[in-house]
């Protein structure tokens, strides 16, 4: 009874850390629990959010998707491309750019999976590969002039909640759901776990892989609509380095780099931590420097913990 | 078109790099018979069945289930015609549940999604068909290795099998387990499932077979009707020359007042106020069942598991190694059971990893006498009969049974002062282990001092000077060498030991 309390404890340790920097925050600031401030964080965080859903599914097979920054600025440039430059209407383009960002999933889904290169060189070379199309197509130059109703999908609300928030929603929900609900959701741990059990199982592991790259292509390009939408105008550098943010967030949510352990909901929570803590050291004056150095610090002691923990019940 | 058998396999080639794995090997399998696969570490078994479920593709050769034929198998192909496989190694994933592992590959589902429920309770049901107690929920890699592996058995059960392959499956397990696995076999064949049933226990293959195939060095040398034949024949088959004793005499030689190891009241890890004696020369044997408590006891000996109360005097001092480092260094080995997740480096070689303990002894300024090296390699190579092209070769490309044996030959080489041996011969063919008995010999001749954990009570009694049964993490008996019995050890071994206060 008392070890499945601390079970309980243990593997949600990471809301407490959320808790704690909540009540911290406001404490320092009570500003910062307002509904207002908390849906500005919320939107704050939704690209990571939404990026962070494919991204656990890569984690979870112990592999990794550098490619995810670039992918979110290529879409930025091409949606807004095919907008203001190719006359295509507002849906065209967002489908058309998004699934453009699913195949470059299924690229590195061909070049891990098929081909066999390591999953961190082969993302690492099409995150230089796409970073590179992105500047040729602008020019080096940002692209704007879009139809007023696209900024609905950054910067709407419905109700009081912001409508980039209820898409992450939606694809945390869908997210989980393949996780936990999904068949092949459940091969992913199954392949993360031990890839020769599954593939002995009779489990179809490449195609897995290029499912789950795909997936994170797809991820990443709804997170570039969501930021080209907010931002109002496509950058040539808008998603560089914003892989490591995602990864930071998934990682923080306790999901082993290892592979074969995770689960969505603590994504969130890591999602959740990211936010707060830019947010409210922002509403504290906290250098951008300093932030650094916290978010650092906080990404160290949250996985060390973890890795504590697991010490612990193993040896 | 052949009727007759469910499945046949026809001159059957492998080749790997500097290795023939199996030369033309051909064998059929009758519908509803046990045929015993047996031959030595290393003469290709687990090759062979490898390629009915296409984890191994033959250079060249047939494959034929029901008839019909298959020049390529996968997997998927093998399962959808019936063939299922427990693999020699585990084949489990430790982050999922009993269940999910059960259904690995093919979940119960609507659509896309999983039924979690129905799985659990198909689980159940299957387990509780096999007389075995797990709770569905379980991760498997919390289980210990006994329960894992009836977990592979129901996964295969489950899927309907005709013909059910088995290598080395009761391997991890103790006696009464073996049993109710039996139990299951005859059952299954009575509903007219074949088996083929790998072992190196020549009494399981004598119990349970009606015919045996005998592989050697790659080559098929005869099938035998189990009736018609003896365990003498079969070695001489299997080893190509006769051996006649199991066990090794060796000469006493205790040192009675030399006490190398103490317990006093050791807790921790799952065991409760262990007192042990351990003296010079001596070879202690550790009884129980899986799960008793043994291996756990052997982890806080050699500092990878916390000592919570107790002491441990090792040559009269108390000492508490926090590391294995430290106990390496103090003169405590341990050859683990589980030889992928603890014992042997995969991807290196068998010359690294039979020099791993002794690298800082055999450096000098840091730079490793790359002749010493070779030389220990080489020795144990010998001694143990590892089979294997060069030194150089990785240890994962070994055959099961060999990448024991490098394990053993690490430890050997460690030259410690007392050496835990948990379960020492597991998967080991018999001529290898007489040479295991023997090496145990020399040591503890020499002056050392052996832990051994046992599972097989033929080992436990044929090696130990006493033993000591352990149940559910607690010591219920202590046996001397005239009052050694099966029934004795067992008895204890099924034995609670009340708590006293
Ligand atoms: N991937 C591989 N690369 C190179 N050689 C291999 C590979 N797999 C197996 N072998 C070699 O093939 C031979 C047969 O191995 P196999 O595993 O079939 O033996 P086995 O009869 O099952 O032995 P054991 O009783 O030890 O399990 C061995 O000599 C082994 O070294
Ligand atoms: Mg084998």
């Amino acid at each position: 009874m008392k070890s499945t309390v601390m079970n309980t404890i243990k593997s949600k340790a990471i809301w407490f850390v959320l808790a704690f920097l909540f009540i911290g925050f406001t404490i320092a600031n009570p500003r910062f629990i307002s509904t207002k401030n908390l849906f500005t964080i919320a939107r704050q965080v939704s690209m990571y959010g939404i990026a962070a859903v494919g991204m656990t599914f890569v984690i979870l097979i112990a592999g990794i998707d550098l490619s995810a920054g670039s992918v979110i600025t290529l879409v930025n440039i091409v949606c807004a491309y095919l907008m203001v430059k190719a006359g295509f209407g507002m849906a065209t383009a967002v489908i058309l750019s998004v699934l453009m960002a699913t195949l470059i999933g299924v690229l590195n889904g061909f070049f891990v999976s098929t081909i066999g290169i390591p999953a961190i060189i082969a993302t690492f070379a099409s995150q230089i590969i796409f970073e590179g199309a992105a500047y040729l197509i602008s020019g080096g130059i940002p692209i704007y002039g879009f139809d007023e109703r696209f900024k609905v999908i950054g910067q709407g609300f419905i109700g009081p909640v912001p409508v980039p928030v209820i898409i992450m929603i939606i694809c945390f929900g869908i997210g989980s759901f393949i996780l936990n609900k999904s068949y092949f959701g459940r091969n992913f741990y199954a392949v993360g776990g031990n890839e020769e059990a599954a593939k002995l199982s009779g489990i179809q592991v490449g195609r897995i892989k290029y499912m789950i790259y795909s997936l994170s292509g797809f991820f990443a390009g709804l997170a570039g609509i969501v930021m080209l939408s907010r931002t109002n105008s496509a950058q040539p550098t808008a998603g560089s380095g914003y892989e490591f943010d995602v990864i930071t967030c998934v990682v923080l949510g306790g999901v082993s780099v290892a592979g074969g352990h995770g689960f969505m909901s603590n994504v969130v929570a890591g999602v959740m931590i990211i936010g707060c803590l830019t947010n409210g050291m922002i509403l504290m004056n906290v250098s951008s420097y300093t932030q650094m150095i916290v978010k650092g610090l906080v990404l160290l002691f949250a996985v060390g913990f973890d890795c504590l923990q697991k010490r612990k019940s193993h040896y | 078109m052949n009727e007759e058998y469910v499945l046949q396999l026809q001159h059957i080639r492998k080749e790997y790099p500097g290795v023939i794995a199996l030369k033309d090997v051909s064998i059929e399998v009758k519908p509803g018979e046990i045929l015993g696969l047996i031959g030595e570490n290393g003469a290709g078994k687990s090759t062979l069945i490898k390629c009915c479920s296409g984890a191994v593709i033959p250079t060249s050769g047939k494959i034929l289930v029901n008839g019909k034929e298959f020049t390529s198998m996968t997997p998927q192909l093998a399962a959808e015609n019936g063939i299922a496989i427990i693999y020699q190694e585990f084949n489990n994933v430790k982050g999922l549940s009993a269940a999910e592992n059960l259904f690995l590959g093919n979940p119960i589902r609507n659509g896309i999604i999983v039924d979690q429920k129905a799985m659990e309770k198909k689980a159940k049901e299957v387990f509780a068909q096999l007389n075995i107690n797990i709770n569905p929920k379980t991760l498997v890699g919390d289980l210990t290795v006994g329960y894992q592996q009836m977990v592979e058995i129901a996964k295969a059960i489950k899927q309907d099998a005709k013909v059910l392959i088995m290598d080395e499956p009761s391997a991890p397990l103790t006696s009464a387990e073996v049993e109710s696995m039996f139990k299951i076999c005859r059952l299954l064949q009575s509903k007219g499932v074949s088996i083929i049933y790998i072992s190196h226990r020549l009494e399981e293959i004598f119990e349970l077979t009606s015919r045996i195939v005998i592989l050697r060095d790659g080559d098929y040398i005869t099938t035998l009707e189990t009736d018609k034949s003896n365990v003498n024949e079969l070695i001489r088959h299997m080893v190509g020359r006769d051996l006649t004793e199991s066990f090794p005499p060796r000469k006493d030689c205790i040192e009675k007042d030399h006490v190398i190891l103490e317990l006093r009241n050791l807790t921790g890890n799952g065991d409760q106020n262990i007192d042990l004696k351990l003296r010079k020369g001596e070879i202690l044997g550790l009884g129980g069942l899986v799960g008793a408590g043994r291996t756990e006891l052997a982890q806080m000996i050699f500092g990878c598991a916390a000592v919570e109360s107790g002491k441990i005097l090792f040559h009269g001092k108390e000492i508490l190694p926090k590391t294995p480092r430290e106990a390496i260094d103090l003169g405590i080995a341990l050859v683990p059971e589980d030889r992928k997740r603890h014992g042997a480096l995969l991807e290196m070689c068998v010359k690294n990893n039979i020099n791993m303990p002794i690298y800082p002894r055999i450096s000098k300024f840091s730079v490793i006498d790359s002749k010493t090296e070779k030389k220990t390699a080489e020795k144990y190579k010998d001694d143990l009969r590892i089979k294997t092209p060069t030194l150089d070769q990785q240890v994962k490309n070994l055959s099961g049974g060999n990448q024991q044996k490098v394990i053993l030959g690490k430890w050997l080489a460690a030259n410690s002062e007392l050496i835990i041996f948990d379960e020492p011969t597991r998967g080991i063919d018999v001529g290898a282990k007489f040479e295991i008995y023997k090496l145990m010999n020399d040591l503890v001749e020499s002056g050392k001092t052996i832990l051994l954990i046992s599972s097989e009570l033929e080992e436990l009694m044929g090696m130990s000077d006493r033993i000591v049964v352990l149940s559910q993490g607690k010591i219920t008996g202590e046996l001397q060498k005239e009052e050694f019995a099966q029934d004795a050890i067992m008895k204890l071994a099924f034995s609670v030991k009340e708590e006293v206060e």
